[in-house]
């Protein structure tokens, strides 16, 4: 049985299917990528997993039992954390703070101070996150994310405005948390670098239908997904 | 409570539909500042009495004009007032958080309430309106010229608004400016002046409401706390960004308080404002865009 | 941080202090207006917790306090309960309104809830009328004079200043507690981001409601004070323009300060019960001449000072204070 599965789960937003029956599961232990071409539906398949978003058809299921018994809130308890594409750190706290607010309803082992050192964040414990740059504001919130022992680590476009060292350090990261932390990790990315030299599986999303699903390998040479993100030979 | 008879409800009527009217024409002012600015304007019953304390003193003060004759003199300063309200002080807090908001629209309406009570006195002053208030009977109800007049206008002006913002570029610029700045501006629309000709418009419609208002209800610094309520209450029932929304809910709004008011033993006029308020609640509750305004969709 | 507590530790206890020894300075007369400054401030801190922390606006907690004064008002003078242990009750009562209101609040974002809470301040005002044989009616109640407890030989203004500085402290160190550990923070994850801190594991409608409940509780009791303080309640004793009152002494405060607060509630009982004397330094200024007995003074300056606040000083004196201390807390913070 997967850790995660995603069945059938259908999204309109008025006319607009932004998710068509899309199915796909995440095992236990392993690195999982959602990608596809922009307006493929990754975001919203995160928003209906953390139950940000109700879906209109289709079951989720977390270590078998449905997800859709819970509000938005008790994911977290379940063992779900996320991080977000903008990064939604609270403005008035401190980083310290935010962190402490990750562990609100649940808690690991590490406290706070644990948490900021592991992502290195330490110096800045007692600053509010405004006064941060965007790739250190984005290690708070995998702190914050971290705080509540997550099984399952959902992380959204993790690799959104970082250079081209800061993504090798982040892969190098992401691995690190994973055996450090006993995770499962499904990420959306675009940067297909980081997702294919990270992940163990990877499916594809367009138009809110899932197009594709295998290893990086497979993927990569699928006809349809070739299609979908460069277009068919005029 | 009363017998009921056929001519008294005309006439319950009559009355539920002018003081509709009322609502209506300050409503309006609110609709067109939340269209133009997104801004709610707690402030817009007071721009509105220190407007019509200015018509009062051209008509009985500092010069003897007659109604006709000082009307677009005060249309003139009123637009002119509001237009300075937008650049002097509220483009400052245009990207504030929202609380910035309301506390500057309330701290204007506390100043002005204040500006007019200092500069006039707070003493009720007769106000005399452009319509004769010499009644017909028509069905058993007594209605006058005024009666007519005030939703006349209220509905003369829907029609006008609608037909600019519908039809000319310049009304367009504004739509345009209320919903999406940053992309407005990179089309070449004057973002801030058009924030501010909605306040100059809102204004003008205000001192409408106000002169059309102050016969009836008698003008002095408090005369529109009262009212402001009530006009909210319609533009909320209407749609906040609806100009013929804001005419409807008033009249609609109007009738059910003089009707309920009458025939409903448990509600008398203290439970007017309750009453208002209640329904504004109960319509963002349940249908926040209201009768004919807009539901907007956010991306989350 | 631990330099910010030993800060607000000291302030807190020079606070005590001042409570404690000011009536012995001051006439009688100001200890009863230092006593009404106290309960202004008990109302605001209420409002702080709801405002500055979990982000929710309210125009209309006039309307609270109004609950808690004729709660105290009803509970005197019709069933003979002493005044002292109305406060509570109507602190309670006030609060319960508040978790009522609270609810149907949580569908309501931003400007919505500005203008639902500022109908409530018009329109409440005229529930008292209406229930007149509950609440007296438009003549209203007349409560005993305050007296002190046990034959203490004070007077009224002493017993009342003690009573409320009291009650006001007590309710500042539980607001501080609050405030500075997890469930301060989870208000202000709420205010901050409403989706993140769901994701966080936060009901987010409850901690809303709660902070709805909680400072309706403050107001309340604050009503109720006021109440014991005028010995008569009818619906001018908590006017439309209390609640503005509240809301400008939020602005001037610094709606998240404590301290702030304080200086927000010193603000505004002295700008609305000495109006003259502004009036009179405005006097003073070129092309104005102004009769120090006019009405709309006070709304002349409260509407200015609510003004300029906003458009100079955003984050209050308590914001003020915050940045003029800042230099110091991290500099004792790096040494420690």
């Amino acid at each position: 049985m997967a850790l995660l599965e995603v069945d059938s789960v259908t999204k309109r937003f008025g006319g607009i299917h932004a998710l068509n029956a899309v199915s796909f599961s995440v095992e236990a232990g392993d690195v999982v990528g959602l990608i596809g071409p922009n307006g493929a539906g990754k975001t919203t398949a995160f928003n209906v997993i953390t139950r940000l978003s109700p879906p209109d058809g289709g079951d989720v299921r977390f270590a078998g039992d449905s997800l859709l018994t819970t509000g938005a809130s008790g994911v977290v308890r379940r063992g779900i954390a996320r991080t977000f594409q903008n990064v939604e750190l609270f403005r008035g706290l401190t980083v310290r703070e935010n962190v402490q607010v990750g562990a609100h309803a649940r808690a690991g082992r590490r406290t706070a101070d644990e948490l900021l050192s592991y992502v290195g964040v330490g110096p800045f414990a007692h600053r509010r996150p405004s006064a941060l740059p965007f790739g250190t504001q984005k290690r708070v919130e995998l702190a914050r994310a971290l705080a509540s022992a997550p099984q399952l680590l959902l992380l959204d476009e993790p690799a959104g405005g970082l250079n081209a060292e800061e993504v090798q350090e982040l892969a190098a990261f992401i691995r690190c948390i994973r055996a450090d932390f006993e995770l499962t990790i499904l990420l959306v990315e675009h940067h297909m670098g980081l997702v294919m030299g990270l992940a163990d599986r990877v499916s594809v999303l367009d138009l809110g239908r899932k197009i594709a699903d295998g290893t990086p390998a497979e993927v990569q040479s699928n006809a349809a997904v070739i299609a979908a993100y460069l277009g068919t030979a005029a | 409570m009363l017998a009921f008879t056929w001519s008294e409800l005309a006439q319950q009527v009559v009355d539920g539909i002018r003081d509709g009217g009322i609502y209506a024409l300050l409503a309006l002012a609110l609709v067109i500042i939340y269209r133009s600015t997104r801004v709610i304007n707690f402030a817009q019953g007071e721009m509105a009495t220190f407007t019509t304390f200015v018509a009062w003193s051209l008509m009985n003060q500092w010069a003897h004009l007659s109604f006709w004759e000082a009307f677009p003199l005060v249309l003139v300063i009123a637009f002119a007032g509001g237009v300075g309200i937008e650049r002097l002080l509220v483009r400052w807090v245009e990207d504030a958080p929202l609380l910035t908001v309301v506390i500057l629209t309330l701290g204007l309406a506390l100043l002005l309430n204040g500006l007019t009570s200092v500069i006039w006195g707070g003493a009720e002053k007769q106000f005399q309106g452009p319509f004769s208030t010499q009644t017909v009977d028509i069905a058993g109800a007594q209605i006058s010229e005024q009666d007519i007049g005030i939703v006349a206008v209220a509905v003369g002006l829907v029609v006008v608004l609608a037909l600019f913002f519908r039809f000319t570029k310049l009304g367009l610029a504004m739509r345009a400016a209320a919903v999406n700045r940053q992309s407005s501006r990179l089309v070449g629309v004057r973002v801030g002046w058009m924030l501010a000709l909605g306040w100059g418009f809102a204004a003008v419609l205000g001192a409408v409401a106000g002169m059309l208002i102050a016969p009836i209800v008698f003008l002095d610094p408090n005369m529109m706390q009262t009212v402001l309520l009530y006009a909210f209450a319609a533009a909320v029932l209407g749609g906040l960004d609806s100009p013929v929304g804001a005419v409807v809910g008033g009249i609609i709004l109007g009738l059910t308080i003089t009707l309920v008011g009458r025939y409903v033993p448990y509600v008398d006029s203290t439970l007017k404002l309750p009453v208002a308020l209640l329904l504004i609640i109960v319509v963002l509750l349940f249908r926040p865009a209201g009768l004919f305004g807009r539901v907007s969709v956010r991306r989350v | 941080m631990k330099a910010k507590l030993l800060l607000e530790a000291l302030s807190f206890a020079l606070l005590v202090v001042a409570v404690v020894f000011l009536p012995h300075h001051v006439s009688d007369f100001h200890s009863r207006e230092l006593a009404t400054v106290g309960m202004y401030f008990i109302a605001l801190v209420g409002l702080g917790i709801l405002t500055g922390y979990s982000g929710q606006i309210s125009l209309g907690h006039g309307a609270f306090m109004a609950i808690g004064g004729y709660t105290t008002a009803i509970l005197e003078v019709n069933h003979g309960v002493r005044d002292i242990w109305t406060i509570p009750i109507a602190g309670l009562v006030a609060g319960a309104a508040g978790l009522l209101v609270g609810i149907p609040a949580l569908r309501l974002s931003g400007p919505y809830l500005a203008l639902v809470t500022l109908g409530i301040a018009i329109a409440f005002p005229q529930l008292p009328k209406k229930y007149g044989h509950f609440t007296g009616g438009t003549t209203g109640e007349i409560l005993n004079l305050p007296k002190a407890p046990f034959g203490l030989h004070t007077t009224p203004n002493h017993w009342l200043y003690y009573l409320t500085w009291a009650i006001a402290l007590m309710l500042l160190v539980c607001a501080w507690v609050l405030l500075r550990t997890k469930p301060g923070r989870t208000w202000q994850a709420v205010r901050d981001s409403e989706t993140a801190a769901a994701a966080s594991g936060i009901g987010v409608p409850a901690y809303k409601t709660l902070a709805f409940g909680i400072s309706a509780f403050y107001a309340g009791i604050a009503g109720s004070l006021f109440a014991i303080a005028t010995s008569f309640v009818n619906p001018d004793t908590y006017p439309i323009v209390l609640s503005i009152f509240l809301v400008v002494g939020l602005a001037v405060g610094g709606a998240s300060s404590l301290a702030g607060l304080l200086a927000g509630a010193a603000f505004v009982y002295y700008l609305d019960n000495h109006a003259d004397a502004v009036a009179r330094w405005a006097d003073h200024l070129p092309f104005v001449s102004v009769n120090p007995q006019q009405s709309g003074i006070p709304s002349v300056a409260f509407g200015a000072v609510l003004i300029l606040v906003v458009l100079l000083l955003p984050t209050g004196v308590g914001g003020l204070l915050h940045r003029l201390l800042r230099p110091l807390t991290s500099r004792l913070y790096s040494r420690s």
